[in-house]
């Protein structure tokens, strides 16, 4: 299919990002950690479980469940290593820039580098969401709106 | 028309305007006309036509526009009952769609009618709007509800749906008449002799069942039927609630506004007779000119031109699909109609509903408004193809070639 497979299509489904969804490195729920939230599409169902460990308030580990499309998965196991050192305040600002960036397809910032595979998505506006949905449930555990709990 | 010849099929594929657009540069392939479905020429014509030359308010201006606008939305009314052979034209309520129609029900027949302590089942496979009025109803009234389970062919399962009747304190059984997901049809004159044997009425919701095959109120014995307009070829904004008389009589209204009253005083009102008791405000005029067009059309392509064409294209789709190494098609029921739902080994339905796209197919992806029927299957989503009258074979060889194409791209 590759061959007339419109650029586009191409883009979207970027080599990282299949490669990031059928071998998640970080799909995994944290035996321990300081953090959880969930996020919910409720709109189509996709799900994203995470789990959030701290060093000295920042983010140490980040470990992930997620059941949906190939893009939330890998949007989600490409958070779970930009997140890293960053404390509450930056992740946030991370998760705004991410937004912009899957909804335009440009952003500035070596920071957005290794999230730059998820451009593609901004020609495919219903698939925005599933790629915002990790940094969304992201933000939430690190502002404490889903309870947190250890196990 | 009793067959849909290939001639008699492209005749009526030029009736939709919209098929012939073009999407991301290829023909656009529509399957997912169990969302809703394409408007035919007619329909257009015939709502356009009403707010060019015979517009006004209904049942209130003593002018001439007012009398015409109201004669097309009243015959809309007669349409509508000779549509389910319903024995009476009063019996028909126009509502903004199948949602308000339960919703309806679920709020004037539910809280009016049902006491605490009664219950009421729907299945295993109802869409959310035959779900959620009945939970607002159970947690606001101790309602009791009761889901009768489907099989694992994705079929109501009718002996259990007959032991959660048997304590008799079952007041209505509420159930599509087609899945939306599996498209199964229920056996509805059965379920309504089960309903009844056991002192329960009956609700079918048709939204789906109606766009596929003829149906009789009086020959399944139902109490209420709903459908919307939408799926039926016709605009979005206008739905039908049928139900006997007796009940409609018997229920208090929905809304509360103009036209659905007989006299106001500030200390009371009295409500107008059935059906307006239950049309508050200025009722969907042009939706019902629209509606009345898209019955006129689906009658006069026929219903066994129509089932018989949509059965061999659901029989050619699951016997393709079956071929495709890693495509999953859920339900396997005996009676079906033409919606096929399906997931892959190697791709979420997401991910097959964008590549199929810039392919020019649509399919839907995600839930179908069925959760808790997406749990049962233990599936969170699936893609689902569904086909109309105007659905040809090529288009669904075109999904195959599509579904193939997805598979080379994930795997
Ligand atoms: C089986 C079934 N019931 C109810 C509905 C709701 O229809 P509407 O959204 O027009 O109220 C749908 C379609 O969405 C459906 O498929």
């Amino acid at each position: 299919m590759n061959e007339t497979l419109s650029d586009d299509l191409a883009d979207l489904y970027e080599r990282t990002i299949l490669e990031r969804s059928r071998r998640p490195r970080h799909a995994s729920r944290l035996a321990c950690f300081d953090a959880h939230a969930r996020g919910d599409n409720p709109m189509c169902g996709d799900r994203v479980d995470v789990w959030v460990r701290r060093e000295a308030g920042r983010i140490a580990e980040i470990g992930f469940e997620a059941r949906g499309c190939a893009i939330s998965i890998a949007a989600a196991d490409l958070m779970a290593e930009a997140a890293i050192d960053l404390d509450a305040e930056a992740a946030g600002a991370l998760a705004e820039r991410v937004a912009a960036l899957v909804r335009t397809g440009a952003g500035q910032g070596a920071d957005l580098d290794r999230l730059r595979p998820l451009a593609g998505v901004h020609a495919f506006p219903s698939r925005v969401r599933c790629a915002t949905l990790a940094w969304r449930a992201l933000t939430a555990a690190l502002d404490g709106r889903v309870e947190t709990s250890s196990e | 028309m009793n067959v849909v010849t290939p001639q008699d099929l492209a005749r009526l594929r030029a009736d939709f305007p919209i098929l012939a657009e073009t999407v991301h540069g290829r023909p656009l392939v529509f399957l997912d006309s169990a969302a809703s479905a394409q408007k035919p020429r007619a329909v257009i014509e015939a709502m356009v036509g009403a707010m060019e030359r015979s517009y006004a308010n209904v049942h209130r201006g003593l002018h001439w526009m007012s009398e015409r606008a109201t004669e097309a939305y009243e015959s809309t009314r007669d349409a509508a009952a000779g549509l389910l052979n319903a024995p009476d034209r009063h019996e028909i309520v126009f509502t903004r769609n199948s949602t308000e129609a339960i919703n309806l029900v679920a709020h004037s027949y539910g809280r009016g009618v049902l006491r605490p302590g009664q219950a009421v089942v729907i299945s295993a496979m109802e869409h959310h709007s035959n779900i959620v009025p009945w939970q607002l109803l159970r947690d606001e009234r101790g309602i009791e509800l009761r889901v009768a389970p489907i099989t694992d062919a994705g079929e109501l399962d009718l002996a259990s749906l007959e032991s959660l009747l048997a304590d008799g304190r079952v007041g209505l059984v509420s159930i599509t008449h087609m899945s939306n997901v599996l498209g199964t049809y229920v056996p509805a004159a059965r379920v309504a002799a089960l309903a009844h044997r056991y002192g329960a009425k009956v609700l079918f919701d048709g939204s789906q069942a109606i766009v596929h095959r003829a149906v009789d109120v009086q020959a399944l014995d139902a109490d209420f039927y709903a459908f919307t307009g939408h799926k039926l070829y016709g605009p979005t904004g206008i739905g039908v609630l049928w139900a006997r008389r007796e009940l409609l009589e018997a229920m208090p209204p929905f809304l509360g506004g103009g036209d659905m009253i007989a006299s106001v005083t500030y200390e009371r009102s009295t409500w107008a007779e059935i059906p307006h008791k239950f049309e508050a405000g200025t009722p969907p005029i042009i939706e019902a000119i629209g509606l009345k067009a898209a019955i006129a059309y689906v009658r006069a392509v026929g219903y066994g031109a129509i089932a018989a064409h949509e059965a061999a294209l659901t029989e050619h789709a699951l016997a393709t699909l079956a071929g495709i190494e890693g495509v999953n098609v859920l339900g396997r029921a005996q009676d079906r109609g033409g919606v096929v739902s399906f997931t892959m080994d190697c791709a979420h339905a997401h991910d097959i509903a964008t590549l199929l796209d810039r392919q020019g197919i649509a399919v839907r992806a995600g839930h179908h408004c069925a959760e808790p029927l997406m749990r049962r299957l233990g599936v969170d989503s699936t893609a689902r193809a569904s086909f109309a009258l105007y659905t040809t074979r090529d288009e669904i060889d075109a999904l195959a070639a599509g579904i193939r194409r997805v598979r080379e791209f994930f795997s």
